[in-house]
């Protein structure tokens, strides 16, 4: 008997040991959604997101490109149509980041950039400020807050 | 099972949990330029004399594709050219230290077996006329095991001093039409 009771409290041990190993990870949907960050949509843009007045969309894509190297990124993509340049840096961990810049009006431009840190999406807006920053410096133009 | 040792299993289960899937927070510089970017930028780039910007990059092609580069990506309209290679990543001095350490202690030390060498090559307009040309590089290294060793930018003052001396014999053989 009270070998049986021993065994049930092992078993016991173990599936809530494998219920807090499931909690701790995601799952399928969550990854792919990235739902279990607690951003919302127009938040996550607002971070991600910056005006530039300028029309000049070539001369905006070049100075990502530029800005991504001062950080020691490797371009991986770049899309003068689609405006759009993807760049990754190695430095003991993964940094990947995509930037896209769009038109929005006739004198003004909206560059947003999204990354991912080793498997993690980047969600903290200072990482965003500290890119703005140097895009700021090799633009010779403020970033403005998205309204 | 006491409760006690309960306490001590549910506890491991735990932390576990949070091993297994690690919350990953990014450095706070790593968006940050540094006091070593312009540094960096000086080491990576040239100005050449030239307002042919597509010939540059046809230049900058032929030299990626002289060091066994293949072209994964290219927008001339930005003057970008991505490329890799694959390559054996032996290093004579980690092999001699691992064969010494399996004879000393019979332990398996693992040593780089693979990398994957990633270039992306930028041209852009200089302000002081003509074009200026900015290659970078990185590389991820595989062990014999399987596993990332490395994972770092190529910042080998060597390495680019060799790359623009091989472009500007490339741009002039271009010129020439050699």
């Amino acid at each position: 008997m009270l070998k049986k009771f021993n065994s049930l409290t092992k078993c016991f041990t173990f599936l809530i040991g494998a219920t807090f190993m499931l909690t701790g990870c995601i799952t399928t949907g969550e990854a792919v959604l990235d739902s279990k960050n607690n951003k919302s949509q127009v938040e996550l843009r607002s971070i991600q997101s910056r005006a530039f007045d300028t029309a000049d969309r070539e001369k905006t894509l070049r100075s990502v490109i530029a800005t991504l190297q001062d950080l020691s990124f490797v371009i991986d993509k770049a899309d003068m149509d689609l405006g759009s340049i993807s760049g990754t840096k190695l430095d003991g961990y993964s940094l990947r980041m995509t930037v896209s810049v769009l038109p929005r009006g006739e004198q003004r431009l909206i560059v947003r950039a999204n990354a991912s840190y080793n498997q993690t999406p980047v969600l903290e807006p200072k990482p965003y400020q500290d890119f703005f920053i140097a895009l700021e410096k090799a633009m010779f133009l403020t970033a403005q807050a998205v309204d | 099972m006491t409760p006690k040792l309960f306490l001590v299993c549910a506890l491991a289960a735990l932390s576990f949990s949070f091993s297994g899937c690690a919350n990953n927070t990014i450095p706070p510089a790593a968006l940050q330029l540094q006091k070593d970017t312009l540094a960096d930028r000086q080491l990576q780039t040239r100005r050449f004399e030239t307002e042919d910007e597509k010939a540059l990059l046809i230049a900058g092609s032929g030299v990626l594709q002289d060091l066994g580069f293949n072209l994964d990506e290219s927008e001339t309209q930005l003057g970008v050219l991505v490329g890799s290679k694959k390559r054996d990543a032996t290093d004579a001095g980690q092999m001699a230290g691992a064969i010494a350490m399996a004879v000393l202690f019979g332990s398996d030390m693992a040593v780089d077996k693979d990398q994957l060498i990633r270039a992306s090559l930028v041209t852009k307009q200089s302000k002081n006329g003509g074009y200026l040309l900015r290659i970078t590089f990185q590389r991820v290294v595989w062990n014999n095991k399987g596993v990332i060793s490395k994972i770092q930018a190529i910042k080998d003052n060597d390495i680019y001093v060799q790359f623009f001396d091989k472009l500007s014999k490339a741009v002039f053989l271009d010129a020439q039409e050699i």
